[in-house]
């Protein structure tokens, strides 16, 4: 056998066509796709695009699972979640402060307000949070979660018992693929929203006009070109919204209406509602019943579709929306999530189903928010984090993750403001927001340091085992095949030649044959071979050589 | 730098016009004042270019043993070199090197090479992957260490990178590599110490300015975004594309169509344009000659010879963009392989993994010369023989450390992992090293064996002036099995008789040591 001699002349042909990506389709910059259901079974890279978008991190044994599965199978399982959290945020700091009323190990979400402790169970559901992300179902639910978190906006470090942040979330997951109008009623009255947005202090002699402006501009009709509510419509709203407040008084926060602080008067809208009149109530519901009025008469209006479907369609397919895309994709789903009543698992498997969502024009183009980067990394490299029975251990690993991810400018329970995070909303950067001269450097050292070193803390350390992964390959002995499956599995789009070469390098260099990698990874997976520690360990080197190669190319950053 | 070793070595700087008084250079030896003297090397911009030829490159046809080409020919006729056909060095008999070198014997001619011979270590690996991880790390055969022996230099050099780096001591990288991955020679106890170029293509676009294509779609878009951004924060992208831009390379020596070629020039490129980067490291691949290495019908022509043709071309442009660019002084450089190959060819016009082979130190900076004898080549030999070590790999290293970046003993056992190796005199820097490898040279002497060969024991026989020295015996394969001699011997000729019992028939190596020298000889045991 003659030995290919590969120089590296296409590395160094800097204009060489050989440099351009080769397997990616040009899409067309028009959206001639819409929301016409595509039909048969998923593709290897259709699969890996529905749940790169719709989890943190995709395990090989999901992509697996899902290639060849039914398209609307597919998006059906991932819509079919389940709220109820396996376990909830604990005292993991029990062993070095003591909460008087709640054991370490134990949850804290019913126990008594504690001035003291009560940064410690922040902390706690921060990092419970993010655990979240981590421990996910094959479900879309986290991603949701996040999604309905950056849409009501409460920011933590504002509010101030962490059983409302407790609350709050639970409010949100609960309804996450729940009914949008009722998840509007319910953060409307939720206590973290009710203190972060001044509603307790909105009171008839002195109308607090703050929830009622982020209600319509935020949360419901947004500011689209037709969204031609009116201050007087900020005024109205907030008086319909006066007499509401706080109780702790119970084992848990709770929201209480008082009738002598709401102004009981009627209340007009502008044109923009057809002039509408909210009767003013006088009885102990009052509060309840003329805020079902507000939203029957908010949710009436067409804007209120469009402006959620435009933000789903910017979390899970791209920010352009083209005056196209406006009319061929954004008006339809609209007119679906309207005709549905508003459920948010019946527009969500609409567009996810569609032939416009896996258009491959519209792969690949997100480039990942810092926990799609960070706890994806973890859930695809399936990277072991220290057991629940230590909480202490297990929360204080979290925490890293959480911190980081707030350097890479996503502190998890306190988004910038009320807006949310500008990634997702603010033209013209949208995702390209995430992207710093401080955060690019940091994501690579992240991926870098875990494939290595990872994080050592209470007598575990966190680091990825990079033959996890590479074991559930189909063909992990042959380089050629390992190389093309990690870059399928990691990157979403092709490579150009030049770039797979320079991958090849590090498992073959120097252009030796293909069986010295063969060897090798047999040996290293055969305990009783001779050589098999040293093959064992020039395997990993490699293989976190060949990972942290591919994780740091531009391309990884994309989703 | 550490700002510790460079106030020590500026203290040092001050006190040599007095020190040098009624001290001669030799007294000096293996001491403080010349190794501080070096030690401003680091200050100075010394340069060091490693030359990694991936697959195990075939040294019996790059540095010929002319002395043994009768039995070489016997062993592997059919990629042997004509002896016609050798080029020569000057002052040299014995050695020459293959035809397609003449760049190189151009520069060993002019006093700029320095070859090293048998390279290697005891109980070799034949696997490219481990045997590459040894010469990465710097370990033992038997050894898995994670870091590499640049990693460890550097770690010394420059305590706690990255943080607080890029400072104003150390603006640039440490070390650069050019190819697609970065090596673990660089691998440092807590992260790799060289510029992480994730992406080949990349890093040519930043020194020259360009970009790479991106598809006409909205992932192109983005990734066209998130490549601009990756150039833009790459905390040295900026002086490296500012070093790069300052200089052109002046030789028209530099042929093209050749990689190494290629990534020397940026290399030159870029010391000259400024960077302190103290390491470089390029490679080329293709050195795994299993089957025809040389045409069948002139074995003067073929893959190996085109690859030593690329790479004596690639150092001798380099050598002279140096010169032109007035920094040749500032860098040296050395070629480095796995492992060299078989004695004896195999039926496919190649050579299978070997074991230890030569290795070419140049630059300005280096005591041109051979140093180490000619491998002895047995007279029958067989599939299993191999070229056995006359110098461990890390006393290469330990000389680089050293005599020219001028390290501390200490600070070379660090960078070595705690272990010490002697260095070797591949450079000019330290005279009193090449004074003592010239006094120790022609004092000793092995003779033959008798009886050779060898049916149930053999005795040794050799001269010394004195001193201790060694006698071991290595397998075929390049494995340690005895040390029939070791101590110190009075003036004259001494035998020292050894069992063979028990041992496989085949070929067998023993060398004398003593000092810095090594002499092997042949033995086969029946």
């Amino acid at each position: 056998m003659v030995n290919p001699f590969m120089d590296r002349r296409d590395f160094l042909s800097i204009h060489g066509s050989n440099a351009s990506p080769v397997a990616v389709k040009r899409a067309s910059r028009r959206a001639s796709t819409g929301l016409t259901p595509v039909t048969g079974n998923l593709t290897k890279a259709q699969a890996l695009h529905l749940l790169r978008r719709c989890l943190f991190g995709v395990r090989v044994s999901e992509m697996k699972s899902f290639t060849g599965m039914d398209v609307a199978s597919a998006v059906d399982a991932l819509l079919n979640v389940n709220t109820t959290p396996s376990v909830l945020p604990l005292n993991y700091y029990g062993n070095t402060t003591t909460d008087p009323d709640v054991a370490y190990g134990q949850t804290w979400v019913t126990a008594p307000f504690n001035g003291t402790v009560n940064f410690l169970r922040r902390s706690s559901w921060k990092f419970w949070h993010l655990g979240q992300t981590l421990n996910q179902d094959t479900t879309i639910l986290e991603k949701m979660v996040l999604f309905w978190h950056n849409h009501f906006v409460t920011e933590s470090e504002s509010v101030p018992d962490a059983r409302m942040n407790h609350l709050y979330l639970k409010t949100i997951r609960d309804n996450a693929l729940g009914n949008f109008k009722t998840l509007t009623k319910a953060m409307t009255l939720d206590p973290a929203m009710l203190y972060y947005l001044n509603g307790y202090l909105n009171v008839k002699t002195a109308p607090d006009e703050n929830y009622a402006r982020e209600l319509q501009e935020l949360f419901t009709l947004g500011k689209g070109p037709d969204s031609k509510y009116t201050e007087d419509d900020v005024k109205a709203a907030a008086r319909i919204l006066t007499g509401w407040s706080i109780s702790v008084s119970g084992s848990v926060p709770s929201n209480t209406f008082t009738l002598s602080k709401h102004d009981t008067t009627d209340k007009s809208f502008s044109s923009f509602f057809g002039n509408a009149t909210i009767k003013g109530k006088n009885t102990s519901n009052a509060g309840d019943l003329e805020l079902d009025d507000l939203l029957t008469m908010i949710f009436n209006q067409n804007e209120v579709a469009k402006f959620i479907c435009r933000k789903l369609y910017r979390y899970f397919v791209y920010y352009d929306i083209t005056p196209e895309i406006e009319t061929n994709v954004i008006a339809p789903l609209a007119d679906h999530f309207r005709n549905n009543n508003y459920d948010i698992k019946s527009v969500l498997a609409k567009l996810l189903k569609s032939e416009h969502f896996f258009d491959p024009g519209n792969m690949a183009c997100i480039i990942k928010d810092p926990i799609s980067d960070i706890s994806g990394f973890c859930r695809q490299m399936e990277m072991a984090f220290p057991p629940a029975s230590n909480p202490e251990v297990q929360y204080t690993h979290w925490g890293y993750l959480h911190t980081f991810i707030q350097s890479l400018q996503l502190n998890l329970g306190d988004p910038p403001n009320v807006a949310g995070w500008p990634a997702w909303y603010q033209e013209p950067l949208f995702y390209r927001s995430w992207i710093t001269s401080d955060s690019l450097p940091k994501r690579n050292q992240f991926t870098d340091a875990f494939l290595y070193t990872g994080f050592k803390r209470g007598g575990f350390t966190t680091v990825v085992d990079t033959l996890i992964v590479t074991k559930q390959f189909s063909h992990p002995e042959d380089a050629d095949q390992l190389i093309a499956e990690a870059v399928e599995f990691l990157i979403p789009m092709a490579l150009s030649s030049s770039q797979i070469s320079g991958l090849r390098e590090i498992l073959l260099p120097g252009g030796i044959p293909a069986y010295n990698w063969t060897d090798d990874w047999n040996a290293a997976l055969n305990t009783g071979a001779s050589n098999h520690a040293t093959a064992l360990s020039s395997v990993i080197a490699k293989l976190k050589s060949l990972y942290k190669a591919i994780m740091n190319l531009s391309e990884y950053q994309l989703s | 730098m550490k700002r510790k070793q460079f106030i020590k070595t500026a203290a040092a700087g001050t006190l040599l016009p007095i020190s040098l008084n009624g001290f001669s250079m030799k007294s000096w030896s293996q001491s403080s004042l010349l190794r501080l003297l070096g030690a401003r090397a680091m200050d100075s911009g010394k340069v060091f270019v490693l030359i990694q030829l991936n697959g195990g490159n075939d040294g019996l046809n790059m540095v010929i043993p002319l002395d043994q080409y009768s039995n070489l020919s016997k062993a592997r006729n059919n990629v042997l070199i004509p002896d016609t056909q050798v080029l020569g060095l000057s002052g040299v008999s014995a050695t020459g090197l293959h035809p397609a070198m003449d760049g190189l014997r151009q520069m060993y001619n002019n006093g700029l090479v320095n070859i090293v011979q048998s390279v290697g270590y005891t109980s070799p690996s034949f696997s490219h992957f481990r045997a590459t991880d040894i010469w990465m790390t710097g370990s033992d055969s038997n050894e898995n260490w994670t870091t590499g022996w640049l990693g460890r230099f550097l770690d010394g050099q420059f305590p706690a990178f990255p943080t607080g780096y890029p400072n104003t001591t150390m603006p640039d990288p440490l070390a650069l590599q050019i190819g697609s991955q970065v090596s673990l020679s660089f691998m440092g106890p807590a992260q790799n110490m060289a510029m992480s170029i994730t992406d080949p293509a990349n890093f040519y676009n930043l020194v020259n300015g360009s970009t790479d294509p991106t598809p006409n779609s909205h992932a192109g878009d983005e990734l066209a975004f998130l490549r601009l951004m990756a150039n833009q924060t790459n905390q040295y992208a900026t002086v490296i594309k500012a070093a790069a831009a300052a200089a052109s390379n002046q030789s028209s020596k530099y042929v093209s169509g050749n990689s190494l070629s290629d990534q020397l020039k940026i290399v030159a490129r870029l010391i000259k344009g400024g960077l302190k980067t103290p390491v470089y490291m390029v490679s080329m691949g293709g050195f795994d000659t299993h089957s025809q290495q040389v045409d069948s019908t002139d074995h003067s022509i073929g893959s190996h010879a085109t690859l030593l043709k690329r790479l004596s071309e690639a150092i001798y442009a380099f050598q002279d963009d140096l010169k032109l660019m007035g920094i040749e002084d500032r860098v040296a450089g050395m070629t480095f392989s796995e492992f060299g190959r078989r004695i004896m060819s195999n039926g496919s016009g190649g050579t299978d993994h070997g074991a230890a082979a030569p290795l070419v130190v140049f630059g300005t900076g280096v005591q041109s010369g051979i140093i180490g004898n000619n491998p002895a080549i047995p007279s029958t030999v067989t599939v299993n023989d191999n070229v056995p070590m006359q110098y461990d790999f890390r006393q290469v290293y330990a000389s680089v450390l050293a005599d020219w970046f001028g390290l501390s003993t200490s600070e070379v056992s660090a960078a070595m992992g705690g272990k010490s190796f002697n260095p070797l005199p591949v450079f000019k820097a330290n005279l009193s090293r090449i004074n003592d490898w010239a006094e120790v040279s022609g004092r000793v002497q092995l003779y033959d064996v008798q009886p050779n060969p060898v049916r149930d024991s053999a005795t040794f026989r050799f001269y010394t002036d004195g001193g201790h020295l060694d006698i071991q015996v290595f397998d075929a394969l390049g494995n340690r099995i005895a040390i029939p001699v070791s101590g110190r011997f009075v003036k004259g000729e001494h035998t020292a008789s050894w069992e063979t019992k028990g041992l496989k028939p085949g070929n067998y190596f023993y060398q004398l040591s003593h000092g810095n020298q090594r002499t092997t000889r042949v033995l086969s045991v029946l």
